[in-house]
Order: structure tokens, then C-alpha cells, then sequence
């Protein structure tokens, strides 16, 4: 017990979650913007865009995540000079941020796509009867109905979000958990039991309310037909 | 005393070719699901399409607002070819009213919502003025009382009369309806054909494909026989029921007559 309050003391273990914290929250935010986009293209009338979101998916879904956040800070920042600040560590979070995003939204249009193929044919078929266009009829009846139908899928895809949060350390991110945890571990070998213990117990604390809220959720949400 | 109003948008000028479908071929890979398809349905005109299933009836209806493509022909609706896609057809399918046999009640909008919806964002209407509308058309059909609720809550029946009076919302030329009482519970069929034949009677061009024998005989001015994608018969209610001229429109009727 002296060595987890010892540790707490040395070390901000709560300002490292809240890092991850951050990071997941703005990547949930584009991933979600890109992965609606995505998820247009996927179903429109147009099969050019239905190619390249399909390739987008295939391409991002398939590639680990190491090598997208090693890119970002290799190639993105380091060779195609993408800067968000002169502030090193705001530059290298958004960076962070911009790889996980580009990553999850494939997952995301993943979610979303089982969420449309809970949507009968026939509710776009009504609203393509009565004039609605394809913007109109995906925003107003498809997409709403699919996002109520994907919110388990969706759920899974924030705690995989949660945890490769952990990952922006090799977007050079150095103040959030998996960092912390190596740097706590390099002092305190003696402590390592408990170490492990405090990041193991603080991410399953974060993830157990959203696996919990996404299955009220999906219940409470679900479309009656 | 206030007139009622009608429905539809009354029965002048009656007479010229609303609908026409001149050479009209389509398959599905190998099937050649409607095959030399010759029709033409003058406005206020109650046609009915019979025939066995599988003959291409339902197939026929959708390609008239183009939920079915067509590999040759040509369909004209009030004088102009189908469009191809984009605004034109939406514009065109805004015209034709459509009735699904599954009804297709957007299953995230309530009653109400469901009427509204498509004169709203398509023909811009205020939404006062579409609520209105769409209050004094679930009246007519009997469900106003529903106004609220979400088309999960109602029964069959009432979700098919919603239907109607989504697609009556857009005031359109022509409606066609697939089906409209095959998924209703027996009980709940003849709720939906009183609607159907107060609008035929208000003067409403329409296209009912249907088994509904009893809706074809009394509401009917003509009756197309279908069967394996051709149209073999058309006629009266009274020349096809009871002198039916092809053998295949003999032996469908002696098989659903003769209960």
C-alpha cells in the first residue's frame, strides 16, 4: 500500500490518463466525423466514391496502428513538414490525434455499414418515392436509423479507441500512460507488480461505464419495427 | 355548407394518357422478367394488374417511378420520359405517389413526421402549413388520432392508411401501389381497399397491383392480366371476370374464384 501511495506521490498517474483521456475524445470526435463521410461515400449513388471509401477502409483497417503513428512523426512531420504548433508536445498530441482519427474512422464506417444493413431496403426505397435525394434520404432516414442500430458495434470501437490511445507514444506523445509506465518501471523494478496494477485496475475503470452505457444504450435506442 | 374537399386533385379533363409504357423489356441476368410491356393509363383512370405471382406485375408498377431500371423501352408520365437519375427524377418521383406492401413507414419519424417530411424538404412547404395538411389527410383516413405515436405502435392496417396519406401529401398525378393489403392481417384488408376506393372514386388516376378480386370488381375501369412478364389480357372488370379470353387468365381465376 506504502509503495502505491509512494508511486502516486512521484509520479501524476491521473494527469498521464487524462492525456489518453483527451486524445481519445478528440479522435472519437474526427473519427466519427470522417467515418460518416466514409460511410456516405460507401452507399452513394456515385461508384467512384464507393472505390475510394472502400479502399480507404481496407487500407487503414488493415495496417497496424504503430506504423500509422510512426509515420505521422517520420513522415508526416518529419519529411512532409505537417506542424499543428511550435510547441513540441501540442504538436506531437495533434499528430497523435491525426493517427488515430485516419485509423478509427475505418472502424468507425465499419460500425456504421452493420448499422445500415439493419435498415430495411425498403425505408430508402419510401424516400426515394417521394423525391427525397440521396443526401436527403441518408441523413433523414438511413444514417439515423443506422447509427441507432451500430451503437454496440460503435461502443467497441471507443474502448479499441481507449486503449490504442496508449499507442500515441510512438507519435513521440510522451506524458500519457503506456510512457508513464515505462518511465515508472525504469525506477522502481522493485514496484512492478504494483505498477502494472495501478495502469491494468485505472483502464478497466474507464472502460467497464462505456461498455455498461453502450449496452443500456443500444437497448434503450434500438428502432422499433 | 363547406364542400369537401377531395383527395385527389379532382377528375377534369379526363381522358389523356397520364402514364404510358411503349415496348418496355427487362431482365434480371438470364430472366426476362417484362417483356414487350404496351400500356398506357389515362388521368383518372383506375387501372388494376392481376395476375400470378411471379408474372411481373410488381416489377411493372416499380419501373413507373423507376425503383426498377428498364433495359429497353419507353416510359413516359404525363407526357415526359422517365429521367435517367439525379434532381429530374427526384422531381419526377415527388409526382407519383407509391404504396409498398410492406408499408415503409420511415420507422424513426412518427406519424406525423412521416407525412410531413417529404413536402417539407421537397416541395419546401412551411411546416405549419404541412402539418395542417397532413393532419386533415391522416382524418381522412381515419388515424388522425395517431398523430404522435411511431408506426411500430399501430396496427398494419393503420400504418398502410398512413402510407397512403404520405403519399397523398405531394399531391401527386398518379399513385401506384404494390401490394398494398399482402402483408395485412385478414381482418385489417378491407380498412385499407375503403381508402383506395374513396379515392378512386374522387377521381385519382391509379395503378393498384393487387389479389384483392372484390377492390378490382368494384373499383376497377380496367383490368390487366399478367402472366410471365406479358400483359395477355386487358379489359373491363365485367369482359375479364366473366369472359376471359386467354387461357391463362381462365385457369388463375377458376383457381382463386372457386372457394
Amino acid at each position: 500500500m506504502d509503495n502505491f501511495l509512494a508511486l502516486f506521490g512521484e509520479y501524476d498517474v491521473l494527469g498521464a490518463f487524462l492525456v489518453n483521456i483527451e486524445l481519445t475524445l478528440w479522435s472519437a470526435l474526427f473519427s466519427l466525423v470522417l467515418g460518416v463521410v466514409l460511410v456516405m461515400m460507401r452507399i452513394s449513388p456515385i461508384s467512384s466514391l464507393r472505390a475510394v471509401a472502400g479502399g480507404y477502409v481496407e487500407l487503414f483497417k488493415n495496417m497496424p496502428l504503430t506504423i500509422i503513428m510512426v509515420f505521422m512523426v517520420l513522415g508526416a512531420y518529419a519529411q512532409l513538414k505537417l506542424t499543428f504548433s511550435d510547441t513540441f508536445a501540442t504538436n506531437f498530441f495533434w499528430l497523435a490525434v491525426t493517427g488515430l482519427s485516419l485509423y478509427t474512422a475505418a472502424f468507425v464506417c465499419e460500425a456504421l455499414r452493420s448499422g445500415i444493413n439493419t435498415v430495411p431496403l425498403g425505408q430508402a426505397e419510401a424516400a426515394r418515392a417521394l423525391g427525397l435525394n440521396f443526401m436527403q434520404s441518408a441523413g433523414l432516414i438511413i444514417l439515423p436509423q443506422a447509427f441507432r442500430g451500430s451503437v454496440a458495434p460503435l461502443g467497441n470501437t471507443l474502448i479499441a479507441l481507449l486503449k490504442n490511445s496508449t499507442v500515441a507514444a510512438a507519435a513521440s506523445v510522451s506524458t500519457e500512460t503506456s510512457s508513464l509506465m515505462s518511465e515508472m518501471i525504469e525506477f522502481h523494478a522493485d514496484a512492478i507488480i504494483e505498477i502494472f496494477l495501478i495502469f491494468a485496475i485505472g483502464y478497466v475503470i474507464l472502460i467497464i461505464p462505456i461498455g455498461i452505457l453502450t449496452t443500456y444504450l443500444s437497448n434503450k435506442l434500438a428502432v422499433r419495427r | 355548407m363547406r364542400q369537401p374537399e377531395t383527395l385527389a386533385t379532382g377528375r377534369s379533363d379526363a381522358g389523356y394518357p397520364l402514364v404510358e409504357l411503349s415496348h418496355v423489356d427487362k431482365h434480371y441476368d438470364k430472366l426476362h422478367v417484362l417483356k414487350d410491356i404496351n400500356l398506357t393509363v389515362n388521368k383518372g383512370e383506375v387501372l388494376v394488374v392481376v395476375g400470378p405471382s411471379g408474372s411481373g406485375k410488381s416489377t411493372m408498377c416499380r419501373t413507373i417511378n423507376r425503383l426498377e431500371t428498364i433495359d429497353s423501352g419507353v416510359i413516359r408520365v404525363d407526357g415526359k420520359p422517365l429521367p435517367q437519375e439525379g434532381k429530374e427524377l427526384a422531381n419526377l418521383r415527388a409526382e407519383v405517389g407509391m404504396v409498398f406492401q410492406s408499408f415503409n413507414l420511415f420507422a424513426n419519424k412518427t406519424i406525423l413526421e412521416n407525412v410531413t417530411l417529404a413536402p417539407i424538404k421537397v416541395r419546401h412547404m412551411d411546416k405549419k402549413e404541412a402539418e395542417d395538411l397532413a393532419m386533415d389527410l391522416l382524418d381522412r383516413v381515419g388515424v388522425a388520432s395517431q398523430a404522435g405515436k411511431m408506426p411500430s405502435q399501430l396496427s398494419g392496417g393503420q400504418q398502410q392508411r398512413v402510407a397512403i396519406a404520405r403519399a397523398l401529401a405531394m399531391r401527386p398525378k398518379v399513385m401506384l401501389f404494390d401490394e398494398p393489403t399482402s402483408a395485412l392481417d385478414p381482418e385489417m384488408v378491407n380498412e385499407v381497399l375503403d381508402v383506395m376506393v374513396e379515392l378512386a372514386h374522387e377521381g385519382m388516376t391509379m395503378i393498384c397491383v393487387t389479389h384483392e378480386m372484390g377492390f378490382a370488381r368494384k373499383a376497377a375501369d380496367r383490368i390487366v392480366f399478367m402472366a410471365d412478364g406479358r400483359i395477355l389480357e386487358s379489359g373491363t372488370p365485367d369482359e375479364f371476370f366473366d369472359h376471359p379470353k386467354t387461357d391463362r387468365a381462365k385457369d388463375f381465376l377458376s383457381k382463386i374464384l372457386t372457394h
